[in-house]
């Protein structure tokens, strides 16, 4: 009872925070409003018993994905007001991609209930819920079973990281900086000179 | 699974209590205080005089560099948490597999910090 009243909480929040991310004027509103949908859809996994997953869309999706996306907001130098005139006009593009999404989800849930015996012989055995925790149950799969998926996500990571460097690092010219290897090659022949000053000459 | 779902009711009260005191903060306060709102009193406030600019400036590049090495190192250390909890039962493989892949983005690291991508001088 409590557990149907929690689910339709949380993802009527969901929704409604989703559609007012895409429709208020403020930028930064709507990504404090993509911050609540992501605590809410954190709530539905919880709901579903995949408590890591959301610890990690607490921790991953509001801790870095929204402060980058802050971050992307403060960086655009673009008239927010201007650019949003006509907005919603996209509305029709994005419900056809996410009628394209359902259309996904219905065949592979479709699948599920048409013949199950065929996801179980294309997935990993799924450890016993009752038995290992949600966190070990993951473990167990992700680092054996699936290692090549796994190895996949370190490369796209690695990628992600180079690209990062590549497009927005650049050298600074003109800065002053500490190298304190050359501070302790330094001796006192190179930077000390005595000079013998004659009286009342000057240097 | 039930019992799972059940341990995390007390987080759902702690959720409604903490929504009800916000609601209630902000309610009593539109309640209860007089509100007599003018245009001086809405205007932004800075020290006495008008605000020189708008206060969302241009971010320099370099946080959003920062922000993104900052997620990919969260995620490199969310996979270690499901590793940890069940190294006893992966065995050396699935310990070398997380080996391999630290090292990968290790090499990553390495590569920032050659470039001087963490350097803020």
């Amino acid at each position: 009872m409590i557990e149907a009243l929690a689910f339709y909480m949380f993802a009527s929040i969901t929704v409604a925070a989703g559609v007012l991310v895409i429709s208020v004027r403020n930028p930064v509103h709507s990504v404090l409003f993509l911050i609540l949908a992501f605590f809410n859809s954190a709530g539905l996994f919880v709901l579903l018993g995949a408590e890591f997953l959301a610890m990690i869309l607490v921790v991953v999706y509001v801790g870095a994905v929204a402060v980058l996306f802050m971050f992307v907001v403060m960086m655009l130098d673009i008239n927010f007001v201007e650019m949003r005139q006509g907005f919603l006009q996209y509305l029709p593009i994005g419900a056809v991609v996410g009628l394209i999404l359902l259309v996904e989800l219905a065949v592979v849930v479709g699948g599920w209930h048409i013949s199950p015996e065929v996801v179980a012989a294309g997935a990993a055995p799924t450890p016993d819920a009752a038995s290992v925790t949600n966190t070990q149950a993951l473990g167990q799969l992700l680092y054996t079973h699936y290692v090549y998926l796994f190895q996949a996500a370190g490369l796209v990571l690695l990628v992600a990281m180079v690209g990062a460097i590549v497009l927005t690092h650049r050298k600074r010219t003109g800065v002053k900086k500490q190298v304190i290897a050359d501070q302790l090659a330094r001796s006192a022949a190179q930077s000390v000179k005595l000079v013998k000053v004659e009286t009342g000459k000057g240097i | 699974m039930e019992s799972l779902v059940a341990s995390y009711l007390p987080i759902l009260i702690f959720l409604g209590v903490a929504v009800g005191i916000a609601v209630i903060a902000i309610v009593a306060s539109v309640l209860a205080a007089t509100q007599r709102p003018d245009v001086e009193k809405n205007s932004p406030y800075e020290c006495g005089f008008e605000p020189f600019d708008d206060a969302r400036h241009k971010f320099d590049v370099r946080f959003y560099l920062v922000a993104i090495l900052f997620i990919i190192f969260d995620l490199e250390v969310a996979f270690l948490f499901p590793w940890a909890v069940s190294l006893g039962q992966i065995g050396m493989f699935g310990f070398w597999s997380m080996i391999v892949f630290l090292g990968v983005l290790t090499i990553g690291f390495i590569y920032e910090w050659r470039k001087g991508a963490l350097e803020w001088e």
